[in-house]
């Protein structure tokens, strides 16, 4: 590999350009889903290729090849130039990189079970189990299941002289259990929603969550939500529970943190940002005891790495300190923008075949000194726990969100109260945060995992982490989401 | 880009190799070279051409089956995979729904397409891309405005056969572009997707976009509540793209649609007519579904009645109707969905419902749509990119932002009136040919800062 992109870079020099990298990505993966007790999919895939970015008279050209022979990659390279040299017509400003330093690194994420050892059968047979535990539940309609894996190997090359290699195993495991009822729909899901949870871990991770040993209570759950009273329309005390508010935290301050967002260059398709370069340092993001990081070096999180898709080492960033907005997520040809010194690392690609660009890395809210879920429970007078995303949704400034929940339940006295379902909250972002008067401690906190994270035209879907404590927020809009 | 010929050979080979190791096989070959230029702040962002192939390989052994994908296309990985997916399919327990691969029957489906791939669209340069998109940035530049936006083209390739002899091709060009334009405390957004680059008007949605950032510039803030609103085509797609799962058959077995129990009932307004054609003359596509069916035209709503659903070939079995050629790729728990969708329209032009509206509000898009309720269809979301209140039969004034809760079923029992059905691109799914509609009761619960 180190071959291939070494050649790719000069080709590229020869042709004109002044800065190149070359990224060489394999990746195999493993895709199993069991609807009922039948496998419903087993996909099993490879992909190599060769992903080439340049400057030209200061405009970008990306190119990218699955064919690793000297003549494709060749034509990669030269496709690549006469790209940048395209842009560079509708520029006013060339583009300029800021100050990295280069690297000769290896970096392998941690694993202790690698997940491509382990048999097919042994993993269809443990979303078989969960299966049948989901389905004796008399009210189950549907019980599906999935796992996933994914090797992974880039190593990346740069005009300047880097020369990385990195290795990933990220894997995922997940069950759900619906119940129909006349006119509702209801689900719960373990770990998470949305595919389960998802780690940059090896087997180990699936053992740790233990698909079966919670299939029974969630399939009761999506049965008792049928016949639960409905969440209240009105204004009152949340609990978020952490799998929520690691989405919260993803929707409301990983993606207005993205600086290629803050500077109007994501405007068309994902949108801009309030947290505006003029507000750094300054906005009062979240109450005093907000504290949010953007960590690529924490261990075993899900958008973990040694190095971003352009060779800038992992970093951890403040984005929102003691509640101030003080971080972005940025790039080397971002950062200088907004007079930091450095790029933040946060340049990341689906693929080889598509282009790295600004996107989150593991976007956590520090925990706090408020205890255990119990304990933020038995200091709540009155107010609603949600838990387990359902829905979500927020404006293209990053303001107004809505966000449902697969479950809740009322808080009365300290105490959990009566199950609801449709459990719907809403708000303003900064208005909101600044509502949030108590924080867990490492009691309950978990690294989540987002698989798909969806930005960029054309579309990449991005692996992001999100360690989230439980939280409470006061006099929070609830119900909405029904409001007839 | 791969051609017909190129295509057969890896099929072929793909299957000799199987012969005598699985009991049938299946290979699909996809490819895709499609270019992007995405620009904004009025100057060029970024700029690719990747180009990729991939073979996959489904193979049936002994009533189970596994499918193996690759971007290596060498004889050798090719055969390497269908070795590993046979190893793979040993590996599991039989599957006691398995249908046989498809046999094909000769029929082509109930319609024909015309071709869909343009050369011109094909051989555009990234110099040409640059073009388009400096013109876009005049527009703005003119104003005193600031331009963002893409523009994509290329073309793309699907072929699959199997071991029952069933060898189908298709490949077409495409070419996306879409604009945002934004002043200092407002914007206007148009896309385009078609298959010819020569029918995307980069000007035309430029000057669209820019006036409507103009005119929408100090934009008041309005009460919440239920609005009588002029949907343009865009934002027609967007909210209905919900809705077309709840077609399949799959989701009737699984008891999730919205509509379970009332095939046959009438659930929509009487001028709600929706079909799934893929022969439609502004549809994009292959004629043919995940296991090489022809597709057929469905009609799924007749004046408010649901009609049918879509079928690929276990649902059919299980439903006892014959598959209407929407399947997925199997293996898929999904099943089936329709992909074709053409909204029957009317005859009132945009001009004529905002002339014909007391007081409401005109949505040029809307955003992050996601499902909220899937039992009474439920969505939520944003306007966005050019929102205005329409007042005594004029646009009035540009609005700040809204979120919308509302019922698609309530929805499209409330369309008062219908523009021509036009081919729309969105954000939230596929392209469709949709008419920009005016709805009444429409709940907007909450508003945004800008």
């Amino acid at each position: 590999m180190r071959d291939i992109t070494e050649f790719a870079i000069d080709v590229a020099r020869r042709a004109g350009a002044s800065y190149a990298d070359a990224r060489v990505v394999t990746q195999e993966s493993q895709a199993l889903e069991t609807k009922d007790l039948s496998v419903a999919g087993v996909n099993l895939g490879e992909t190599q290729g060769i992903g080439i970015r340049v400057l030209c008279n200061g405009g970008w050209g990306f190119a990218a090849t699955q064919n690793l022979t000297k003549r494709a990659v060749e034509k990669a390279a030269r496709t690549a130039v006469a790209v940048a040299k395209a842009s560079a017509t509708c520029l006013d400003k060339p583009v300029t990189l800021a100050k990295e330093p280069t690297y000769n690194a290896r970096w392998v994420s941690p694993h202790l079970k690698d997940p491509f050892a382990v048999s097919l059968e042994t993993k269809i047979g443990v979303l078989l189990e969960a299966a049948k535990i989901m389905k004796a539940v008399k009210g189950v309609t549907v019980a599906q299941g999935s796992l996933t894996f994914v090797k992974e190997t880039v190593f990346f090359a740069s005009s300047e002289g880097s020369r990385i290699e990195q290795s990933f195993i990220r894997s995922s495991c997940g069950i759900v259990a619906h119940a129909s009822g006349e006119a509702d729909r209801q689900r719960r899901s373990w770990p998470n929603s949305a595919g389960g949870q998802f780690e940059l871990a090896g087997w180990e991770m699936v053992e740790k969550w233990d698909l079966s040993g919670n299939a029974q209570r969630i399939a009761e759950e999506a049965v008792a939500l049928l016949s639960a009273p409905a969440c209240p329309q009105t204004t009152t005390d949340v609990i978020l529970g952490s799998s929520q508010l690691g989405l919260q935290i993803h929707e409301s301050c990983g993606h207005p943190s993205e600086l290629d967002r803050a500077l109007g260059q994501e405007i068309n398709f994902a949108g801009a940002s309030f947290l505006t370069p003029d507000n750094l340092n300054k906005l009062k993001y979240g109450s005093p005891i907000v504290n949010l990081v953007a960590d690529a070096t924490a261990a075993g999180a899900l958008g973990s790495f040694g190095f971003d898709d352009e060779g800038v080492q992992s970093q951890r960033v403040y984005l929102v300190k003691d509640g101030i907005f003080c971080g972005y997520l940025s790039s080397r040809d971002t950062s200088h923008l907004v007079g930091l010194d450095r790029s933040g690392g946060a340049m990341r690609s689906e693929s080889w075949l598509r282009v790295p660009i600004i996107r989150m890395t593991n976007i956590s809210l520090v925990p706090g000194d408020a205890g255990s879920l119990a304990d933020i429970i038995a200091d709540t007078e009155d107010g609603i726990l949600m838990e387990c995303n359902k829905s979500w949704s927020i404006d293209n400034l990053r303001y107004n969100f809505q966000f449902s929940t697969e479950i809740g339940w009322e808080v009365k006295g300290g105490k959990l109260g009566r199950m609801l379902k449709n459990c719907s909250y809403s708000g303003i972002t900064p208005v909101f945060w600044n509502s949030c008067d108590a924080i867990g401690g490492y009691e309950d906190y978990v690294e989540w995992g987002l698989p798909n994270c969806g930005k960029g035209q054309p579309m990449q879907s991005m692996w992001t982490g999100h360690g989230a404590p439980p939280a409470r927020f006061r006099n929070v809009q609830v119900g909405i989401a029904h409001a007839r | 880009m791969i051609t017909k010929n190129q295509a057969k050979k890896i099929i072929d080979l793909a299957l000799a190799h199987a012969k005598g190791k699985a009991d049938a096989a299946e290979v699909y070959v996809t490819a895709s070279d499609v270019a992007t230029s995405r620009f904004a702040n009025n100057g060029m962002t970024q700029n690719q051409a990747p180009a990729s192939s991939s073979v996959s390989v489904r193979v049936l052994v002994d009533g189970r089956q596994a499918r193996l994908s690759t971007s290596q296309m060498s004889a050798r990985a090719i055969r390497q995979l269908v070795d590993n997916a046979v190893i793979a399919a040993k590996l599991l327990d039989k599957d006691p729904e398995l249908l046989p691969l498809y046999k094909p029957t000769g029929s082509a489906g109930n319609g024909s397409i015309v071709s869909r791939f343009d050369r011109k669209t094909a051989a555009f340069s990234p110099d040409s891309r640059a073009a388009a998109i400096a013109s876009m940035i005049a527009v703005a530049k003119a104003q005193q405005l600031s331009a963002a936006g893409t523009f994509s083209s290329g073309s793309n390739a699907f072929a699959i056969g199997n071991s029952e002899g069933l060898f189908e091709f298709h490949s077409e060009t495409e070419a996306e572009s879409s604009v945002t334009i934004t002043a200092a405390d407002s914007s206007g957004w148009a896309k385009a997707h078609n298959p010819k680059v020569a029918l995307i008007d980069t000007v035309g949605m430029a000057r669209r976009s820019a006036d409507k950032a103009a005119s929408s510039r100090n934009p008041v803030e309005i009460p919440p509540g239920k609005y009588t609103v002029i949907l343009e085509p865009s934002a027609v797609l967007d909210l209905l793209g919900f809705l077309w799962y709840d077609f399949a058959g799959t989701s009737h077995l699984d008891q999730l649609s919205c509509f379970l129990g009332k095939v046959g009932q009438k659930v929509l307004g009487d001028n709600i007519t929706i079909r799934d054609d893929a022969f439609h003359l502004l549809q994009a596509g292959a004629p043919f579904d995940g296991e090489g069916l022809p597709r057929t035209v469905v009609t799924l709503v007749e004046n408010g009645v649901i009609k049918n659903l879509v079928h690929g070939r276990r649902s059919a079995a299980k439903f006892g109707v014959k598959p209407t050629g929407h399947g997925l790729m199997e293996p898929n728990p999904m099943g089936e969905h329709p992909v074709n969708i053409v909204v029957e329209g009317g005859a009132t032009r945009l001009e004529d419902m905002i002339a014909g509206t007391d007081r409401g509000l005109l949505l040029t898009r809307v955003w992050y749509v996601r499902e909220v309720d899937p039992a009474t269809k439920i969505v939520t979301g944003m306007t966005r990119d050019g929102t205005f209140l329409v007042e005594g039969g004029k646009i009035k004034q540009g609005v700040k932002n809204l979120r919308f809760n509302v019922s698609l079923i309530e929805m499209l029992n409330n369309v008062v009136a219908l523009g021509p059905s036009v081919r729309a691109a969105g954000e939230e799914g596929f392209p469709a040919v949709v008419p920009a509609m005016k709805v009444s009761n429409f709940n907007f619960a909450s508003t945004t800062r800008f």
